[in-house]
């Protein structure tokens, strides 16, 4: 008797799991966003499960420098969650090459993006786009606005006025000028080199130059930057060499810098830790009256686990994450990460709105070093994190600087040698 | 006569566990290493190339440059590791195990704390130390007017390598500190009455005596040290990143496998050639561990009490 019971208060509690189980359906989205958390937990996910009450969904992130390698085991392994936030270019590309990202082409969301938005998540020849455009960042200068007024000045439009402003917030002395290291050596590269670069190759122009061989990395529009951030170093404050990017933000989320060469993404952490008032300015063009171009970093899509045991909801995901409903909500919720979506979107924050406005007045271009070039041994990425940090140290001239990128990028790339 | 012993069974039964265990976590992932080195993937097909993968390594400008960069730093973190942490190991074990010495027990433990402390930590409050922006180091060097010394190491090219080689030793210091100071304490004492009657005392005493007793330990701590080194790759990671700035000046054999076994931002990750560096790290400390075994153990004399 007491077996009976036994056995079929186990049988029901099976049953019931089962039915729960096929009721609802459960997606785990891999990512390297682990600072936003709490957006996804309070704003996204909520937003998509009260019109899909049947789909739970699970942020599941790790450590941005750890994503890569553990994702890739993780998919080896065959643990991966269903959806995968995918890094633009290469790294991506890789993994729908070994069959692990399903191919997303006929969806009919696809539309909604612009062929550059949908580039850094294509192969080469473009007929296969594997992920869903989520998000890019812009590049640019923050800037402490209770600072420049207090000086006196005005957002430089042109690169002279640039050093004008700098030059007076040096003298005055209450001020770091510019809020930048070279320790981590990246901001060197990407704040630095690919955020004032495009105004010399004029955008998309030149980085297509590159990369189809009709332009070289020592030509006077690719060593023109570097011969820009030899000047920086002065204007950077006592010991740049060892001063880490938490440093740098740390540095002028204090109040104690003036400019920030800034991607989009830190607006939202900065907005919480500063107490002053923030403006930023697009990169200062060469010369009055020049056209300017802006770095427009296509930064995060998301893509389906080819392997993924729950690819009906996973696609009701994906089609909600290519509507406009949802570049609105996620513009708002985590500004500085700009919707793709070929739609006017509304940022309400008014840094955020400040950036994404430059998209009307200058060209969007990308990091020139992201498609393409970065494939082979000696890696340019790397490469220019180096020579960027060496430039603005003063170790290396900008010639010298210039002559290593494109020595490396020529041992391998055929349209160069 | 039965001369012929039993089998014994009970040795091999006894043995199997931990030879099982070890040849699954150990022997078997070594040669599974040793074993992708001698492949390379092309189109996601993997190719036997043999040596191949040695020849680009040690051959290919490309490869070569950093290989012997990184082999060159190493080399320096292990001399000033030696050079430094060793000898002040072995004297701060002399001091630790003199009888008039107070409060023995809490310098020793003062002194073994960071060995037990985590490398991000170590890292992460070294960076701090020396931070040319909220670092203490600048002001303590200003507090005694000699600001004009400090300079931003950890960015500079010509220190940061070595720099880091001695937050190593501060980390480890620990290491042959203990050791040392256990050989001193199993010197008898009628080893050290006998050398007091003929008149040997002081620094006198602990050269002609103590040291040649505990070179033995000496020798374990060195080459647990080149092993150490050789093998370094948190500390660097965690303070200098994997591209081990500036200029690649801190790049050890471990963070140069790491960026090419894993890939790192755009670089994607070859496991072939990683595995590639991996193998010659091994090879490298597997003759460094065989010169000592062999060259340097087996002459050294060893005094039975």
């Amino acid at each position: 008797m007491h077996m009976k019971t036994l056995t079929s208060t186990l049988l029901a509690s099976t049953l019931l799991a089962g039915s729960a189980a096929w009721a609802q359906t459960t997606l785990t989205i891999e990512s390297w966003r682990n600072d936003d958390l709490t957006v996804w937990q309070q704003t996204i996910i909520p937003a998509f499960e009260k019109a899909h009450p049947d789909i739970t969904v699970v942020f599941a992130p790790s450590a941005p420098t750890e994503y890569n390698a553990a994702l890739n085991s993780k998919l080896d392994a065959g643990s991966a969650g269903d959806l995968i936030t995918c890094r633009p270019f290469d790294a991506s590309l890789a993994l729908f090459q070994k069959g692990k990202l399903a191919d997303l082409s006929s969806m009919a969301e696809m539309a909604n993006f612009s062929d550059v938005a949908k580039a850094a998540w294509q192969t080469d020849d473009a007929k296969h786009t594997f992920c869903m455009p989520m998000a890019s960042v812009i590049h640019g200068f923050i800037y402490n606005k209770d600072a420049f007024d207090k000086l006196g000045l005005t957002p430089p439009k042109t690169m002279d006025e640039f050093y004008a402003d700098l030059d007076k917030i040096k003298k005055d002395g209450t001020f770091t000028p510019l809020a930048m290291g070279t320790h981590d050596q990246w901001e060197a590269a990407t704040m630095g080199y690919e955020n004032i670069g495009p105004n010399y190759w004029k955008g998309e122009e030149g980085r297509k130059a590159i990369i189809a061989g009709t332009a070289k990395l020592t030509d006077p529009q690719f060593v023109e930057p570097f011969t820009q951030l030899a000047k920086w170093g002065p204007y950077m404050g006592d010991g740049f060499q060892a001063q880490t990017y938490p440093d740098s933000q740390n540095l002028f989320t204090l109040g104690r810098a003036a400019i920030y060469p800034a991607g989009s993404w830190e607006i939202s952490g900065f907005e919480k830790q500063a107490a002053f008032k923030m403006a930023a300015f697009p990169a200062p063009v060469p010369k009055a009256g020049d056209p300017c171009y802006i770095s427009d970093q296509p930064d995060h899509a998301l893509g389906l686990n080819a392997a993924s045991k729950n690819k009906d909801a996973a696609m009701t995901f994906l089609k909600w994450v290519g509507s406009e409903d949802f570049a609105a909500i996620y513009g708002n919720a985590l500004p500085g990460f700009f919707p793709l979506i070929d739609k006017p979107v509304k940022i309400a924050d008014p840094l955020a709105n400040e950036m994404l406005s430059w998209r009307q007045t200058c060209k969007s271009t990308m990091r020139y070093t992201y498609q393409i070039l970065s494939r082979g041994t000696p890696n340019l990425e790397n490469a220019l994190w180096a020579t960027s940090a060496n430039v603005i140290n003063g170790t290396q001239t900008p010639q010298a600087a210039a002559a290593e990128m494109q020595k490396d990028l020529a041992t391998w790339y055929k349209p160069q040698q | 006569m039965a001369d012929k012993r039993p089998v014994r069974w009970h040795i091999g039964v006894f043995l199997a566990p931990a030879v099982a265990i070890y040849t699954a976590v150990m022997i078997f992932p070594l040669f599974a290493t040793l074993n992708l080195s001698l492949y390379t993937t092309v189109h996601q097909v993997s190719q036997f190339v043999g040596l191949g993968n040695f020849r680009k390594l040690l051959g290919d400008p490309n490869w070569s440059g950093q290989f012997w960069n990184a082999l060159g730093n190493n080399f320096w973190f292990f001399v000033v590791n030696m050079a430094v942490q060793n000898p002040i190991g072995v004297a701060l074990a002399a001091l630790l195990s003199s009888p008039r010495l107070r409060g023995a027990a809490i310098y020793r433990t003062a002194i073994f704390i960071p060995t037990i402390l985590s490398f991000v930590i170590v890292g992460f409050v070294w960076k701090l130390i020396l931070s040319p922006l909220w670092g203490i180091a600048p002001d303590m060097l200003a507090a005694v007017g000699l600001k004009s010394l400090f300079a931003p190491w950890l960015g500079d090219a010509h220190y940061a390598l070595t720099v880091m080689a001695l937050i190593s030793v501060w980390q480890f210091i620990g290491i042959p500190m203990m050791l040392i100071y256990a050989a001193l304490l199993t010197i008898p004492d009628e080893v050290i009455e006998a050398a007091e009657m003929d008149g040997i005392t002081g620094m006198r005493q602990f050269w002609k005596i103590k040291l040649p007793l505990i070179l033995p330990s000496i020798g374990i701590i060195s080459i647990l040290t080149f092993v150490g080194n050789f093998n370094a790759f948190d500390l660097i990671y965690v303070t200098q990143g994997a591209l081990a700035g500036p200029n690649f000046s801190t790049d050890l054999l471990g963070t140069f496998l790491y960026r090419t076994f894993f890939g790192f931002q755009l670089q994607l990750g070859d496991p072939n050639m990683g595995a590639t560096i991996a193998t010659a790290m091994f090879g490298i400390i597997l003759v460094g561990v065989c010169i000592y075994l062999f060259g340097i153990q087996t002459r050294l004399r060893r005094y039975q009490f």
